[in-house]
C-alpha cells in the first residue's frame, strides 16, 4: 500500500466520524437506532427461549415488503414497512397456531413457516423485477442489507421505533421479566400474560422490520439473538445485560455501516454479523465467569498445584527412606525423585524450577534442598494425605489396598478448616506414620 | 356451602389434548389446615392446582375461592409452581425473584417501595436465605431454589398457598425447615394445599388429604383416606378401565360430556 492510499483511507475514516457527508449522519444514527432496538427487545426473546422466532420473522418480512411495493407501485418506505410488519407478525401467529393445534414442535413449525414465507417473497421479488415497475432497483438490497441507503424519512421511523421499544421496556419491565421467567406465575397473580406476550412479539417484529433495509432479511435475526447471548457471558444482572447487549450491537452496526460506506458495493448485513459473531466468540472464550479461557486457566492452575505438591511429597518420602524426616534438609536430585515417583521428566523439571521461584526449594550442587517454607509445605501435604487415608479406613468400608489411590487426589483440595475437622474426628496430631 | 370452606371445587373436568385428566372432581377444602393432594404419577394433581389457579380452563365445572370467583380474590391466594418448571439460569438474584411476590397487576408500572423491600427481606429470612440474598439463582442448590419459590409466595402475603411438589429434590434438613414453616403458617390461620408424592410421610405432614387418580378417590383426614381400599383404588390396577375410556375419548375426539347435561 502506498502512503497516498493509506492517507486516503485515514481521510475517509475522518470524513465518516466527523459526518462530513450529511448522509453519514443518517446512516450512523439510523444504525444506532436499529441495532439498539433489536438488542433491547431481542434480550427478552432470548430469555424467553424464543430466539429462533426472530429468524422466522425476518424471512417472513420479504413477501410483506414486496406486497407493500406492489400496493404502492413504487418504493414507498411506509408501504414497505407496513407490509413487512404485517407478514412478520402473521408468521409468528402462524408458528404459534401450528404448535398449539398440531403435534408439530416449535422448531419444526418455525422451519416450515420461515421457508414458506421466504419462498413466497422470492417469487414476488422475481415478479416485480420482471414487471413494469420503474423504481424497483434496490429492492434486492432487502436480501443482505445496505445501510448507506438510509435516508431522512426512514431515520425518523427508526427513531420512533427505538423510542417505542425503550419506552415499553421501561414501562412493562416487571411484566416482561415475569413473563420471561415464569409465565405460569405471572398468570397466577392475574397479569394479562397473553397481552404481554403479544406485546413482546409485536415489538420484536417492529425491530426486525426496522432493520430489514440496513441488514437484510437473511441476517437480521442475528441482531435479535446474538447481542443478548454475548452479553449473558459478561453479567448475571438483567439491566446490565441489556446495556452490554446494546453496546455490542451498536458497535457491530457502526463497523458494518462504515465498511459498506467505504466500499459502496458491499452489503452491510454480513459485516455487522461477522463483527457481532467475533465479539460473541471473544465473550465465549474470555469472560471471567463462564469463559473457556477462565476454565482453562483454572484447570492449568490446578494441574500445577497438584504437580508441585506431589514433588514436595516425594521429597518428604525420600527423607523418610533415609530416616531423616526430623530435619528434612538432605539434598535430593531429580533422578532420586524419579526413583520414588515416576513423573514426566519435562514436567518434573518445570515443576522444580517453579518451586525454586516460589521459594520452596533452593538449588544446591546438582540437586535441590527444601527451604524452611518448603519443609512446612511438604509436611502439610503428607499429613493431609495420611489423615484422609485414616479417615477413609475408619469411616468407609474401603480396602486397605485402595486407600492410597483414594486419598491421592483429595490431599490437594482439603482446606485448613477440613484439616482441623479431620484432626478432631480422628484424634491424630502430627503426621501419621502409616503410608499405604 | 359449609362454613370454613376456603376452596370449593365443583364437578370439575379438565382435559389436556382431548383426554380428561381430571374427571368430575368435587370437593370442599377446610381453611387453616395443611392439606395434601396425593395420587400416582399422571393422576392430575398438577392439573388440579393449575385449574384452581386459573392457568388451565376447565371443560366443565367451576372453582370458588372463599366463595368467590378467583379474579376477585387473587391477592389472597399464592401459587408455588414446580421448581423444574422454570429456567434457573435466568439472570436474577434471590432478592429479585422474591420481589416478584410483591408484583400486582395494579403496581406493575411502579418501582418497589420501602414496605415491599421490608416484606421481601422478611420473607427471605423466614426461609433462611438471608446470607444468599444477592446470590444468582443459578448458583443455588435445588433445596435453596425451592425455598426461593416459597419465599416469593410468602412475600405475596396471601391467605391460601398452593404448592406443587415443594419437597421434590430437597434434602432432609430443608424438608424439615419447610415443614416447620408450614406449621407456623397454619398457626397464623393460613391454608396450605400441597401436592405430595411420598406416601411414607403423608400422615405426619397433613391434616387433611385429597386422594386423586383422574377421579376423586377419597377426601378427609389421613385416617379416613389412607385405607387399603382407597390406596388400591388409587395406586392399584383398578382404574385401568377408566384410563382406557379416557384414551378412547381422545382418539375419537369425543366430547367429554354432552352439553345439555352439564353440571
Amino acid at each position: 500500500m502506498t502512503s497516498h492510499q493509506s492517507l486516503k483511507k485515514v481521510q475517509t475514516f475522518i470524513d465518516f466520524i466527523t459526518f462530513k457527508d450529511p448522509n453519514v449522519i443518517y446512516v450512523v444514527i439510523g444504525m444506532v437506532c436499529i441495532t439498539a432496538s433489536s438488542a433491547l427487545i431481542g434480550t427478552f426473546a432470548y430469555l424467553r427461549k424464543r430466539a429462533l422466532i426472530g429468524d422466522a420473522i425476518a424471512h417472513s418480512l420479504l413477501p410483506g415488503i414486496c406486497l407493500g411495493f406492489i400496493a404502492a407501485g413504487e418504493k414507498n418506505m411506509f408501504y414497505l414497512f407496513f407490509g413487512a410488519f404485517l407478514t412478520g407478525w402473521f408468521s409468528t401467529f402462524l408458528v404459534d397456531f401450528i404448535v398449539n393445534k398440531s403435534k408439530v414442535k416449535q422448531d419444526a413449525a418455525i422451519g416450515i413457516v420461515l421457508s414458506t414465507f421466504f419462498a413466497f417473497g422470492i417469487v414476488l421479488l422475481t415478479y416485480i423485477q420482471n414487471g413494469n415497475y420503474s423504481d424497483q432497483g434496490g429492492l434486492n438490497q432487502f436480501l443482505f442489507g445496505q445501510a448507506a441507503a438510509i435516508n431522512r424519512d426512514e431515520l425518523i421511523l427508526f427513531e420512533v421505533i427505538l423510542a417505542i421499544i425503550a419506552f415499553s421496556i421501561f414501562i412493562f419491565y416487571r411484566a416482561f421479566i415475569l413473563v420471561s421467567f415464569n409465565a405460569d406465575y405471572a398468570k397466577s397473580i392475574g397479569l394479562p400474560v397473553k397481552f404481554i406476550e403479544f406485546l413482546i412479539t409485536s415489538l420484536t417484529v417492529l425491530s426486525v422490520a426496522a432493520g430489514i433495509q440496513a441488514l437484510g432479511v437473511v441476517l437480521m435475526s442475528a441482531l435479535i439473538v446474538t447481542p443478548a447471548a454475548a452479553a449473558r457471558f459478561w453479567s448475571h444482572n438483567l439491566p446490565r445485560i441489556l446495556l452490554i447487549a446494546v453496546a455490542i450491537s451498536v458497535f457491530s452496526g457502526l463497523v458494518g455501516a462504515y465498511v459498506s460506506y467505504v466500499n459502496v458495493a458491499t452489503p452491510t448485513g454480513p459485516w455487522v454479523v461477522l463483527v457481532l459473531s467475533f465479539i460473541t466468540l471473544i465473550s465465549f472464550l474470555g469472560s471471567a465467569q463462564n469463559g473457556i479461557l477462565a476454565s482453562y486457566l483454572k484447570s492449568r492452575a490446578n494441574k500445577r498445584k497438584i504437580l508441585h505438591e506431589n514433588i514436595l511429597k516425594t521429597i518428604y518420602h525420600y527423607h523418610e527412606n533415609q530416616q531423616h524426616i526430623d530435619q528434612l534438609d538432605l539434598t535430593v536430585t531429580a533422578s532420586q525423585l524419579l526413583e520414588i515417583r515416576l513423573v514426566d521428566t519435562d514436567q518434573l523439571q518445570k515443576g522444580l524450577e517453579r518451586l525454586i521461584q516460589m521459594d520452596l526449594l533452593t538449588p544446591l550442587n546438582s540437586g535441590y534442598q527444601l527451604t524452611t517454607k518448603g519443609r512446612v509445605e511438604s509436611r502439610r501435604i503428607v499429613r493431609l494425605h495420611r489423615l484422609w487415608e485414616q479417615y477413609l479406613l475408619k469411616r468407609t468400608s474401603i480396602d486397605a489396598l485402595h486407600v492410597h489411590s483414594g486419598a491421592e487426589a483429595i490431599e490437594h483440595i482439603l482446606s485448613p478448616e477440613l484439616e482441623q475437622e479431620l484432626e478432631r474426628e480422628l484424634g491424630i496430631k502430627g503426621i501419621p506414620k502409616e503410608d499405604f | 356451602m359449609k362454613d370454613n370452606c376456603v376452596i370449593e371445587v365443583h364437578n370439575l373436568t379438565t382435559a389436556y389434548g382431548g383426554a380428561p385428566v381430571l374427571w368430575d372432581v368435587d370437593f370442599e377444602l377446610p381453611g387453616g389446615q395443611i392439606i395434601g393432594v396425593i395420587g400416582p404419577n399422571g393422576s392430575g394433581k398438577t392439573t388440579l392446582l393449575k385449574t384452581i389457579m386459573g392457568l388451565l380452563e376447565p371443560s366443565s365445572g367451576y372453582v370458588k375461592i372463599l366463595d368467590k370467583d378467583l379474579d376477585k380474590v387473587r391477592e389472597k391466594i399464592a401459587y408455588v409452581p414446580q421448581r423444574e418448571s422454570v429456567d434457573w439460569d435466568f439472570p436474577a438474584s434471590v432478592f429479585d425473584v422474591v420481589m416478584m411476590g410483591r408484583y400486582r397487576s395494579k403496581n406493575l408500572f411502579k418501582r418497589s417501595n420501602k414496605t415491599d423491600v421490608a416484606i421481601v427481606n422478611e420473607s427471605i429470612e423466614k426461609v433462611g436465605l438471608t446470607e444468599f440474598k444477592s446470590r444468582q439463582i443459578s448458583q443455588l442448590s435445588g433445596g435453596q431454589q425451592q425455598r426461593v419459590f416459597i419465599a416469593r409466595a410468602l412475600a405475596q402475603k396471601a391467605d391460601i398457598y398452593l404448592m406443587d411438589e415443594p419437597f421434590v429434590g430437597v434434602d432432609a434438613a430443608t424438608e424439615n425447615s419447610i415443614l416447620k414453616l408450614l406449621k407456623e403458617m397454619k398457626e397464623t390461620g393460613k391454608t396450605v394445599l400441597i401436592i405430595h408424592h411420598d406416601l411414607q410421610t403423608v400422615s405426619d405432614y397433613f391434616d387433611y388429604l385429597v386422594l386423586l387418580n383422574t377421579r376423586l378417590i377419597a377426601k378427609g383426614t389421613p385416617q379416613e383416606v389412607l385405607t387399603e381400599e382407597n390406596l388400591t383404588n388409587a395406586y392399584g390396577g383398578q382404574l385401568t378401565l377408566l384410563a382406557k375410556v379416557a384414551n378412547l375419548i381422545k382418539v375419537n375426539q369425543f366430547p367429554i360430556r354432552e352439553k345439555d347435561v352439564d353440571l
